[in-house]
């Protein structure tokens, strides 16, 4: 017990700290205070001019576009193309496009195992690539909702910012995490597989690869998509538990100082430092809960001469730590990462509980930028409540909320339940979903609800159990994670976009202040009330039902 | 044209500096600062790679220690692990036929680490207990005294993350080797 809260209060806590310089840097960045960077940035380009929310967004779309569009064409040539020593042949098209849509997304939904699909250009050209112009998307878009709703005339232009992030704020700490993993173990070679003879004489294949440069941007850039199959639970992807410190808190530092670096270039620190502790209270309630449950023995080991002094351990890594499973588990769950550190689908009942909720709320920190950005929808509408509760025109920043604004947040936090639950729906219900199912009873379909859940929040993690390399899963996953990323992208812009037409009034003492208690409270309860009540009939028939069932 | 224009020489530049430049640096100081890890820690004995000191290998012999159950069964080209829940009934079936090849019993039970899956089916290590639990067998079969086995064990055990980890965990293919070496 005493260690899993220091191993808590390490990384959870080593990560708000080192948050708060990185989102100071983050804003100043933003804010165009390298001069000299971004006068090179705006010659790359040609000329990078303001924006508007609708030219903005544009360009976001048309720059995504063409990412998938590569991405595609270069996993479907792949095996025509060099740097393939282990002679990986032709992908299906279902899987190229669900690979596609995938790491244009920032999701990472894996439906192969690297090491027998992906050669490696396509895992370096392809895939790498998108996890750095993905995450730098999704931070780019924040910048321009910051720069909207604190008041400025502009959005910004979208491809100065795109490289601000990309090459400023991702590569950099890129660079450091993957020589460190390197020098733990991580390999970072173009050499095919090693085959060697085992001490009893067997031969075995080791796949191998250029993998610490994938899995540092794929952890910072709440990617999460493994070089391998298994993730971070492949002691060649996470090799000790010093790498695995330093990749938790790589999963977790840029989305906690995109909360900072919005609040900054709004100019309300204290604002954002409700939302960062309403974030980090759910964060740590998920955590206790996680490690709580996690502790309990393995329930199929019950009735067999098994030691039972230590908590479940199928699909575990003993050099990585009793607490890592469950703790990662939340951490690549509350952020969109994805990536895990050990095997979800034999998290207990419960346990596996705990992502799903992360999923569902998609706001504990969240993506790289699009996570405050969703935090943004939670905000508005819980503006909006208090403001109806008292009767008075809600207010936010200056910015009078009304309908308009109210029907497009709505849509957008609707659209997450309706991905999620409708796709589970159809699929739980056909062959689709049923015949793929590793598991029987309520933890199939738990495996069903988890596969829409991460789709729809882009999240990338599995209940990998599920056969999920089907036509039918790679279209309808792929479809629901284009439609989870643009959506609330675009949508919120579009939000900012209205309420920046408007005559902006100055706060009174009438106006519900955003930077106390009694607003953080507030936020807690919207964010329940939707994310969480919309779920509970779907969790009942899920981990819940497992656990009352069959754990003593 | 107002957008694909910036957008292609966006792809064009984000290429060459987040994937060829990143890439080749962090090739660079890899190979020149740890080569043995940067290429996979595959250990040569005699000029022989014999394996991988991060990678679990198949050990059925009763003369060497037995790693953690993989659900793929070692196969290193195709990791991952078993995705049963907690709770499955095939987990217990799969339990039970462990339980029977250690020939636990109810007065000597067998660690849980050596009869749950790891996550990639690649898991190095056992448990400190774990390698004791198997002492006996080894020295019998080797016919060496159980005492200097369990000793060997001990030495090789390291707790992975000091006192944050302190749970102590045996390499067993460093550990088999050690004990090939004691009898050479």
């Amino acid at each position: 017990m005493l260690t899993a809260i220091l191993t808590v209060i390490l990384i959870v806590g080593g990560a708000a700290l080192l948050s708060w310089p990185l989102g100071n840097y983050m804003a100043w960045l933003f804010s165009g205070r390298f001069a000299r960077a971004d006068r090179l940035f705006i010659r790359a380009v040609g000329d990078a001019p303001d924006q508007n929310w609708k030219q903005y967004s544009v360009a976001l779309l048309a720059f995504n576009a063409l990412m998938f569009a590569f991405a595609f064409l270069l996993l479907a040539t792949q095996h025509a193309l060099p740097l393939n020593p282990d002679g990986q042949t032709a992908a299906p098209l279902d899987l190229v496009f669900n690979t596609a849509a995938s790491f244009t997304t920032n999701t990472n939904l894996q439906h192969y195992s690297g090491e027998s699909t992906w050669s490696y250009l396509a895992q370096l050209g392809g895939l790498m690539w998108l996890q750095f112009v993905s995450a730098a998307t999704g931070i780019a878009a924040l910048a321009a909702l910051a720069r909207g709703i604190g008041g400025q005339a502009s959005m910004g232009n979208f491809f100065l910012d795109l490289q601000r992030a990309a090459f400023c704020v991702l590569l950099p700490l890129a660079m450091i995490v993957a020589c460190f993993i390197a020098l733990r173990g991580v390999p970072m070679t173009f050499e095919g597989a090693a085959a060697v003879t085992t001490l009893e004489g067997v031969t075995q294949t080791i796949a191998r690869g250029p993998a610490a440069a994938f899995v540092a941007i794929k952890q910072l850039g709440t990617n999460g998509g493994g070089f391998f199959g298994p993730n971070s639970t492949h002691p060649l992807e996470n090799p000790d538990f010093w790498a695995n410190s330093l990749q938790m808190i790589s999963i977790i530092i840029i989305p906690m100082a995109c909360v900072w670096m919005f609040g900054r270039i709004i100019g309300r620190m204290k604002h954002a430092g409700v939302i960062f502790g309403v974030m980090l209270v759910f964060l740590l309630v998920k955590i206790g809960g996680s490690v709580a449950f996690e502790s309990a023995p393995t329930q199929a080991f019950a009735n067999l001469p098994i030691m039972a002094d230590v908590g479940n351990l199928e699909g575990k890594e003993l050099r990585l730590g009793a607490t890592t499973g469950p703790l990662w588990a939340v951490l690549t769950t509350s952020t969109s990462n994805g990536s895990v550190g050990a095997m979800h689908d034999s998290l207990n009942p419960l346990t596996g509980l705990m992502p799903m909720a992360g999923m569902w709320l998609n706001a504990t920190f969240g993506g790289v930028g699009v996570g405050m950005i969703n935090m943004f929808l939670y905000v508005v509408v819980a503006v909006f409540i208090a403001g109806m509760m008292v009767g008075r025109t809600p207010e936010y920043l200056g910015h009078k909320v009304e309908g308009r604004e109210m029907r497009l947040a709505i849509l957008a936090l609707i659209s997450h339940a309706v991905l999620i639950l409708g796709g589970t729906a159809i699929f739980a219900a056909t062959v689709w979903g049923q015949d793929t199912l590793n598991n029987v009873g309520a933890h199939g379909f738990s495996e069903i609800l988890y596969e829409f859940s991460s789709a729809g929040a882009n999240n990338g993690s599995g209940f990998e159990g599920l056969g999920d390399d089907t036509v039918p899963w790679n279209i309808a996953t792929g479809l629901v994670m284009l439609i989870g990323r643009y959506l609330p992208i675009i949508v919120p812009l579009a939000i900012v976009g209205s309420l920046m037409a408007k005559k902006r009034s100055a706060e009174s003492a009438g106006t519900l202040s955003v930077e106390g208690g009694t607003f953080g409270t507030m936020l807690v309860i919207t964010i329940l009330i939707f994310g969480a009540l919309t779920f509970f009939p779907a969790a009942a028939l899920g981990p819940i039902a497992e656990h009352v069932t069959l754990m003593r | 044209m107002t957008y694909l224009l910036p957008s292609l020489r966006l792809w064009l530049l984000t290429l060459f500096v987040c994937v060829l430049a990143y890439a080749s640096l962090v090739f660079g100081v890899a190979q020149a600062l740890a080569p043995f890890r940067a290429n996979g820690s595959i250990i040569e004995v005699g000029g022989r790679a014999v394996g991988s000191e991060l990678v679990a290998q198949d050990f059925t012999e009763p003369r060497y220690f037995w790693p953690r159950p993989s659900a793929v069964d070692y196969d290193a080209m195709g990791a991952g692990g078993s995705n049963l829940s907690p709770t499955s009934q095939t987990l217990a079936e799969r339990a039970a036929e462990t339980v029977v090849r250690y020939g636990a019993t109810a007065d000597k039970p067998v660690p849980a680490d050596l009869v749950a899956a790891s996550g990639g089916g690649l898991d190095p290590h056992i448990s400190l207990a774990g390698g004791l639990y198997q002492a006996d067998r080894v020295a019998a079969a080797r016919g060496i005294d159980a005492a200097v086995i369990r000793r060997l064990v001990q030495d090789a055990a390291i707790a992975p993350g000091g006192v944050l980890a302190p749970e102590p965990v045996v390499n067993v293919l460093q550990l088999n080797l050690a004990l090939d070496r004691l009898e050479q």
